[in-house]
């Protein structure tokens, strides 16, 4: 699969969809691989803030549990309520399954985290 | 004088246990290239811990010599009639169930059904287990049981802990306890609640400070340790106003008669199954119970079972959620509970299915008409009675002098009550009760009072409905699924019994290579003592002077494995190895702690470690740091120095697998351990392959502090398809004053005047645990004697070494010591596969078309399989289960050449059942045959796993715990 360019990627292979002021955040497809078949994602609640570099969430599969890490600093400003009856979308459209949207304290943040060619780089290792 | 030779009785028992023997000795050492056995050991052995001399065990007794002995010692135990209640009644164990289940090799040798295409049967019956007491708590889920109610309650503090994060920040909070809850209960709570810093405030209902704000939860008992049964809907709504969230500790045979604590709000629910048709054991094994709301399904600890579907889509069963648990999550698990009680649970679920919602209320009411009687009666005496609501259970309130003159006519007729302190006492009345009893009752209580017996006009009267205010009488349904009401004649439960145990493969099908859980040999006479009489029917907290067998056997037993760890002391109280482990832990803790070192808290925790040891160290207060593991599998000794000098000042010990969970010996381990010690820490040996060490080497010649025996696994208790299991733990004599103690029992081996009490509070409701089982490894250790264990270590490790040397051309073995020697067990990996298409699963399923159980599947090392034999396993059964992977690994090499399709082929579509093989239809490109019968031997008993591969993420994206409606079925 290829990665989006309209995307920014962390190393912990989370990925963000900068639109303005606001972030929509979500798992690579290489992510998704290693996880296996998804069946859990556990989400903070809207209102809520998130430091970049935290825990915001966790994801599951039947056999592993992985933390979601947050690529930038912001307020949860919505939650994927889909992902709760549909987790496998995770699998099939990963780069579409947003997990949460947060407004960004500082917007250009998201701005030094790596680009899709980066990222690839990354997981060719 | 010794008798001649010849003389001597036939039956003993090591040769029956171990399972190679005479030639086949002899090839099996030629196929492993060691001249004997004596050579193979010494290799797989680093001399350096070798033990010098024989273990100090009393000679092996043979099988009839054993059963006679042991006969005297159950004598010595007197089977009083127990209304001592406090949470354990006596019970009718329906014989159909006694017979067919409990005293059933199918049901009693299989392991925790994580292969669930071949454990369909106690799948559904565990199952029924969380349906019942769904319906009976009035709760949303539960889960397939816990140890007991002790630890149960545990378990619900921590849960509410765990959902009212956000209430208490960085705060520990305080967990509110009614003073009305059993006191082993609340003991226990003491010994869960200090590590995590969680304050207990213990007191009346009525006074609970809900409104404190760092006031998380709050459990009250129902009915409550005297018997009083309380409208709690009152106090649970003043709770959720207050942000508070309430866990009930209740009776299921209650439940039968009372509104459910679902019904009145509770968040949590639990309690202890075993009134429900499981004997009192002296304390155990029996089924706890833990319900919760849906919201709270994620927090839940234990093993839940789901539905889900097959390959075919039909219906299938399977543990879901398992990410909960410790396995997965480690030091992040709810909870570090890894056996549980799936045998009791079956057997209560299998009791609620045999009686139905009608036999189980009209069971609840006769025992509450006996007490509605009895207090009439009494009354009539002159007696007052104290609980104003009651179900089964009077407190009655008199002055010193006649509860003396009551305790000493009732323990003439071999009665016994609850004397609580000088003036009260209770009587707690069960299923077994008769009029002979009450009148028995009624005479005591009579010649104090100074008069004559009372007749009871039972009959006269007729049943009666219980008395209480309509909020706490139940209204609602409870068993209404099918399956609780159809097995009413002892044909129809016999047979159903049946058709679940034939759905699942146990050791009386085929051997179980599981590594890390020694599934050896559970012998028929250790077994079957467990069901007389004398040791079934005790009361756990019956006087000492009734009690003199099992004391007995607990004092000779605490010798045998001190004998055998080499250390000071013993306890047998903990249920479990991970409840082994929490204990070791808090003793370690409380050892520092008394040296004013509170400070240590630090617990390093190699790479390769069971899933158990990160979730009992946090359990127990301690922070975890991991350390790596080198590319031979063993601990870096140099990372694990390096951690260790940095965290000096803090490190509490560490926890280390000996032989490693990789199944080798390692050379290190006595460096490893001084290194621990230098820095002030001590070490806590996981004995969870104590199978390779036994007589060969010991916790205390490798250099630890504390260890705990699973009795499940070197010691021939049964892993009774997911539980009971034993977990003692041995300490040197420095940790021996910090031993678990007991509120109702003193379990101290020690005599009181040796100084103060430094004893831990009880990690089990129970003073010896499950104490009934300890009598199987006390028939393994007698009946083997010295020579005999240490002959089943070392024939363990030649059935391993016999394996990776059949097995090593075919598979990779990941592990072992430098000289190519494995200990019990050995690790084949198959990760060089999966780039092809094939993964470790996939073989797993496939090895039941064969008739086996999988080996232990990705554990230590994701995308591998681990073996272990036992020794119990002879020669002829390896080489089936080594000719079944090499003919799978031909089945592979099909995959990789191209020769088999990579979608459509024997490994994908594995297991096969009868229903698809026989099926008009068959799409696949390879043969039938060679899907069923893969090899000749197969087709002499053919095992067929009865559903196909179960579909996972399915079951988890859909959970349903419940049994389903009866339509889904059709």
């Amino acid at each position: 699969m290829a990665y989006p360019t309209d995307l920014q990627y962390t190393k912990e292979h989370e990925w963000i969809r900068v639109e303005g002021d606001t972030g929509a955040i979500g798992i690579t497809d290489f992510a998704q691989q290693q996880l296996g078949d998804v069946v859990y994602v556990e989400l903070p609640d809207v209102g809520s803030t998130m430091t970049a570099g935290q825990v915001f969430g966790t994801i599951e599969s039947v056999k592993a549990v992985s933390e979601l890490f947050a690529p930038v600093t912001g307020e949860v400003v919505a939650t994927n309520g889909d992902l709760k009856d549909r987790p496998d979308q995770v699998n099939s459209k990963p780069h579409e399954s947003w997990m949460v949207k947060v407004k960004l304290t500082n917007p250009g943040e998201a701005a030094s985290l790596m680009d899709a060619a980066a990222y690839e780089a990354l997981i060719a290792k | 004088m010794k008798p001649a030779p010849f003389l001597e009785p036939l039956d003993t028992f090591a040769p029956r246990h171990i399972g190679p023997r005479g030639d086949d000795v002899a090839a099996m050492l030629k196929q492993v290239g060691a001249a004997s056995l004596d050579q193979l050991i010494d290799e797989a052995i680093p001399a350096s811990i070798r033990l010098k001399a024989p273990l100090d065990l009393p000679p092996a007794e043979s099988e009839s010599t054993y059963l006679g002995r042991l006969k005297g010692i159950a004598k010595k135990n007197k089977v009083f009639r127990s209304f001592i209640g406090l949470g354990y009644s006596d019970t009718l164990v329906p014989s159909v169930i006694r017979r067919n289940l409990f005293e059933n090799t199918g049901w009693y040798t299989p392991y925790t059904p994580y292969q669930a295409e071949i454990a369909q049967g106690r799948l559904e019956s565990l199952l029924n287990f969380q349906t019942m007491v769904i319906d009976l708590t009035g709760m949303a889920v539960a889960n397939a049981s816990l140890l007991d109610e002790g630890t149960a309650a545990g378990e619900a503090m921590t849960l509410l802990h765990r959902v009212q994060g956000k209430k208490l920040g960085d705060a520990n909070g305080t967990f509110l306890v009614s003073d009305r809850c059993f006191p082993q209960t609340i003991a226990v709570l003491r010994s869960r609640a200090e590590p995590l810093g969680i304050e207990l405030k213990i007191g009346p209902v009525d006074q609970m400070p809900l409104d404190e704000p760092l006031v998380f939860g709050a459990l009250v008992q129902y009915p409550d340790e005297a018997g009083r049964l309380d409208d709690l809907k009152p106090f649970i709504d003043k709770a959720h106003a207050a942000g508070v969230r309430v866990a009930v500790a209740t009776d299921l045979l209650a439940l039968a008669l009372a509104t459910s604590p679902g019904e009145m709000g509770a968040d949590v629910v639990f309690g202890n199954s075993q009134r429900f048709g499981v004997p009192l054991g002296f304390g155990g094994p029996h089924a706890a119970f833990f319900a919760t709301s849906q919201e709270y399904v994620r927090h839940m600890p234990g093993r839940v079972i789901g539905v889900s579907v097959d390959s075919h889509g039909h219906r299938a069963y399977r543990m879901a959620l398992q990410t909960r648990e410790q396995h997965i999550r480690r030091e992040k698990a709810t909870s570090n509970i890894c056996t549980a009680q799936a045998l009791l649970a079956n057997m209560a679920a299998m009791y609620a299915v045999y009686h139905g919602p009608e036999g189980i209320r009209a069971i609840a009411s006769r025992v509450h008409t006996f007490a509605r009687s009895l207090e009439g009666a009494l009354a009539s005496l002159g007696y007052q009675q104290s609980n104003l609501q009651y179900f089964d259970t009077l407190r009655i309130k008199t002055d010193a002098a006649k509860v003396a003159a009551i305790r000493a006519a009732a323990e003439q007729r071999q009665i016994n009550f609850r004397y609580v302190g000088d003036t009260e006492i209770g009587i707690a009345l069960d299923e077994t009760v008769t009029t002979a009893d009450l009148s028995a009752i009624l005479d005591v209580f009579a010649a104090a009072a100074g008069k004559k017996g009372t007749a009871v006009a039972l009959d006269a009267k007729g049943a009666q409905p219980p008395s209480w205010p309509a909020s706490l009488r139940r209204t609602s349904a409870y068993l209404t699924h099918p399956v609780f009401n159809t097995h009413r004649s002892e044909s129809e439960m016999m047979r159903y019994i049946r058709s679940l145990e034939r759905k699942d493969v146990g050791l009386d099908t085929s051997m179980i290579p599981l590594g890390s859980c020694t599934m050896k040999l559970n012998a028929a006479t250790e077994m079957y003592p467990v069901s007389w009489e004398e040791f079934s029917r005790m009361h756990p907290f019956a006087p000492a002077d009734q009690t003199e067998g099992y004391r007995q056997i607990c004092e000779e037993l605490e010798a045998a494995l001190c004998a055998i760890t080499g250390f000071a002391a013993v306890s047998l109280q903990p249920n479990s190895g991970a409840q082994g482990e929490f204990a070791g832990l808090a003793v370690m803790r409380a050892y520092h702690q008394s040296r004013g070192d509170a400070a240590r808290d630090v617990i390093l925790i190699p790479s390769s470690a069971h899933g158990t040891n990160p979730a009992s160290a946090v359990m127990a207060g301690f922070k975890v740091i991991v350390t790596a593991t080198d590319a031979n599998g063993n601990v870096d000794v140099a990372d694990l120095k390096k951690k260790a000098e940095e965290h000096a000042k803090v490190l509490a010990g560490l926890m280390v697998t000996y032989p490693s969970t990789h199944g080798v010996f390692e050379d290190s381990i006595r460096e490893i351990c001084a290194a621990i010690h230098q820095y002030g820490g001590q070490v806590y040996m996981d004995g969870a392959n104590m199978n390779a060490q036994v007589g060969l080497t010991s916790p205390a010649a490798i250099g630890a502090d504390v260890c705990h025996l699973n009795l499940h696994k070197t010691f021939a208790i049964p892993h009774g398809g997911g539980g009971p299991g034993m977990g003692p733990i041995g300490v040197a004599k420095h940790l021996a004053p910090f031993l678990p103690g007991h509120p109702l029992v003193d379990v101290r081996r020690a005599p009181a005047s040796a100084g103060a009490d430094m004893s831990i509070p009880p990690v089990s409701a129970a003073p010896w645990g499950s104490a009934s089982i300890l009598l199987i490894s006390y028939a393994y250790i007698r009946m083997l004697g010295a020579a005999g264990v240490t002959d089943a270590t070392r024939y363990a490790i030649l059935n391993a070494n016999y394996i990776k040397s059949r097995l090593e051309k075919h598979y990779d073995v990941l592990y072992t010591r430098e000289n190519g020697r494995v200990a019990h067990e050995m690790i084949f990996d198959l990760r060089a596969f999966k780039a092809k298409g094939v993964e470790e699963g996939d073989v797993a399923k496939r090895l039941m078309d064969y008739g086996f159980h999988a080996p232990t599947v990705s554990f230590p090392v994701p995308g591998t399989l681990m073996i272990e034999p036992t020794e119990s396993e002879p020669k002829a059964e390896l080489d089936r289960f080594c000719d079944a992977l090499i003919a799978i690994r031909q089945e592979i090499e099909d995959v990789i050449t191209g020769k088999a399709d990579p979608k459509d082929n024997v490994l994908k579509h594995a297991p096969h059942t009868a229903a698809a093989v026989s099926a008009d239809a068959w799409p696949h490109a390879y043969s039938r045959e060679k899907a069923a019968y893969p090899l000749p031997w197969v087709r002499a008993s053919k095992f067929w796993p009865t559903v196909g591969r179960v579909d996972n993420p399915y079951g988890d994206r859909n959970l349903v715990c419940i049994c389903p409606p009866i339509e889904s079925y059709q």
